[in-house]
């Protein structure tokens, strides 16, 4: 072991074990926050799930659409997108990825971990920053991947249904459901770091997403026509149809709206960790 | 060296700790004492700023916590909750808290080998016991190897072997010319491993007072006299400080004089005192008189009478 002989501020010397300079960098709360997720099972396994899920259920759906083409009804013939079957699998993904965002924070406040943690950052912010870091570059990496391999191994399925990336809008839907699935992420950490406790963070976060476009079919159809579109959710799915709908916002647009609200909901976040007490 | 001036925290309309000033100074072991509630943990939070103080300041070594830029290597700290996530094995939680400030595998290894823990490092905390959950709360505490330790209550749930453990530790690091904080509310154990002690109750501070002085000051000290003259130096004795009392006929218990003062007294008049015993009243008990008007959650008559007149104020 090397020690290094170190005059404290306050008392005598004494010999100190080597523990490097020990400053805190917010490339080192990124190192950290990286461990931290590795080396957390349930991180790995829900991760595992939402890969499997944006995957498995596409092929799966699109397996079952080309095998019964004989027998589906006219209705759900001319729905039919095989684009859209071959990612069906987003849904379970955004569940998975929104609850391990939440996870990712309120699971160091119900264990205390968030007190070890904060008072190796006293800084704090740079501990939002990383975990926002590490988990955005996972989900982004893997969902886009899976996105990728949903649609293709889907139209391999899909046999003669099938179409490819050059149809138009194709490979902007594919890469934006990696895009919105990253969001869904983001999101989740936002809303983790804002209620601190991982039911109503849950609760909240898939109340934003899915609840209040419901909520929204009860309105007059004329509140809907100027509402529903600008809601999170919906804004960030405008990108995910081939066909474009009139009543939503341009594709990259909505993604632009829901983005705005995820740096909406970082910012409280950071205020709030700044403010309150650990 | 910690500063504490005028530290208060109100959480709502209660307050928690109430303008505390006290210095914490490096080369001893300095206690921490109050019953339950007395706001020992929440001084500790703000110490490390976990929690923001509502009024006042506290610094580690001149400057507020925060900024330190290596604040591991500053301040090492065991919080009253464990502070673990029990997912985690013990190696991997200590990696974690390792990364964030540079500190080399090879001192987590040092670390888990120092509390005894090596063997179960690979283990997830959640099988973990009581004490060996604390084991590693003082492994992270350790960690940076700080000038300063902050620990709330360590000994809670070590067996004895671990008590002296960490007792001896305590000690040592402070004889290195550590700063090192230990809170608790067995007196006893403070009475074996502190030097100083400051001593809150109800958020005010009641004493920051040597170990020693603590005894010899207490009003339950007793020295205790065995001669044929009793009825005798009895009287000799009386004067208004002091009482005492009788159990046998030729044994007095005196509480307000010195055994030497007694000793003296009985050699001028010519009594023969056989035994002259000073009794020093545990720090327990003397702990004991210093807090009774102010324990938050006692079974006392007293106690319970502040309760209520806490309860009162809201
Ligand atoms: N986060 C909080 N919110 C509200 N009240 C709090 C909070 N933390 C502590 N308190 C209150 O502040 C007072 C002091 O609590 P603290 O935990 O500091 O006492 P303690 O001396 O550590 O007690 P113990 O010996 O039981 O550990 C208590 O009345 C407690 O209820
Ligand atoms: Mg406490």
């Amino acid at each position: 072991m090397t020690a290094v002989q170190e005059m404290s501020d306050s008392g005598p010397a004494y010999t100190r074990a080597s523990t490097g300079s020990g400053e805190v960098t917010q490339w080192r709360t990124i190192r950290a926050e990286w461990v931290k997720f590795r080396t957390l099972w349930s991180s790995v396994l829900v991760m595992v799930i939402a890969v499997l899920g944006m995957i498995g259920v596409g092929l799966v759906a699109s397996y079952f659409i080309n095998a019964d083409w004989g027998h589906l009804r006219a209705r759900q013939i001319a729905r039919f997108n095989p684009v859209v079957t071959s990612l069906d699998g987003y849904n379970m993904a955004q569940l998975a990825i929104g609850t391990l965002g939440v996870l990712l924070v309120t699971g160091e406040y119900s264990t205390g971990l968030i007190r070890a943690t904060m008072a190796a950052v006293p800084a704090r912010l740079p501990v939002l920053w990383a975990k926002l870091t590490v988990y955005t570059g996972i989900t982004f990496v893997l969902m886009m991947v899976s996105s990728f391999v949903a649609f293709l191994g889907g139209q391999v399925l899909l046999g003669s249904h099938s179409t490819t990336l050059d149809a138009p809008g194709v490979l902007r839907v594919v890469v934006a459901t990696g895009v919105y699935l990253t969001l869904v992420g983001m999101l989740g950490v936002a809303f983790g770091a804002l209620i601190r406790n991982t039911a109503g963070g849950i609760a909240a976060l898939f109340g934003v997403l899915l609840v209040l476009p419901a909520i929204m079919e009860v309105l007059p159809s004329t509140w809907q026509d100027v509402i529903a579109k600008y809601l999170p959710s919906n804004a960030g799915q405008a990108a995910l149809s081939v066909t474009l709908d009139p009543a939503m916002l341009a594709p990259w647009v909505g993604m632009a709206v829901f983005a705005v609200y995820v740096v909406i909901g970082m910012v409280a976040a950071a205020v709030l960790l700044k403010r309150r007490d650990v | 060296m910690i500063e504490a001036q005028g530290l208060t925290k109100r959480y709502g309309g209660k307050t928690a700790v109430s303008d505390l000033t006290f210095d914490v100074r490096p080369g001893i072991v300095t206690g921490f004492l109050g019953p339950n509630g007395a706001g020992k943990s929440t001084t500790m939070r703000m110490i490390v700023g976990l929690d923001t103080p509502s009024a006042g300041t506290v610094t580690v070594n001149g400057k507020p916590y925060a900024e330190h830029r290596a604040p591991l290597r500053e301040v090492g700290a065991l919080l009253e909750a464990r502070s673990i996530h029990t997912g985690r094995s013990a190696r991997n939680h200590l990696l974690a808290l390792a990364a964030t400030t540079g500190i080399p595998v090879r001192r987590v290894d040092e670390v888990l080998e120092l509390v005894g823990l090596a063997e179960v490092a690979g283990k997830r905390v959640r099988g973990f016991s009581l004490g060996m959950g604390q084991r590693l709360g003082i492994a992270s505490a350790l960690l940076g190897d700080p000038h300063t330790l902050v620990l709330d209550e360590p000994v809670n749930g070590l067996d004895p072997e671990g008590i002296l453990w960490i007792r001896t530790l305590l000690r040592s690091l402070a004889a290195e010319g550590r700063t090192v904080f230990v809170s608790s509310h067995l007196m006893s154990e403070m009475a074996l491993t502190a030097e100083q002690v400051i001593i809150i109750g109800k958020g005010r501070l009641l004493a920051d007072v040597d170990v020693s002085e603590v005894i010899t000051g207490s009003s339950r000290n007793v020295v205790k006299v065995r001669t044929p003259k009793a009825a005798e130096l009895r009287e000799l004795l009386a004067r208004p400080a002091v009482t005492i009392a009788s159990s046998a006929a030729d044994r007095l218990e005196v509480t307000g004089l010195s055994s030497d003062e007694i000793g003296t007294a009985a050699l001028e008049h010519g009594i023969p005192v056989f035994e002259l015993t000073p009794v020093l009243a545990s720090l327990e008990e003397a702990f004991m008189e210093l807090t009774r008007d102010s324990v938050e959650f006692g079974i006392t008559a007293p106690a319970m009478e502040s309760v209520e007149s806490a309860g009162g104020q809201r």
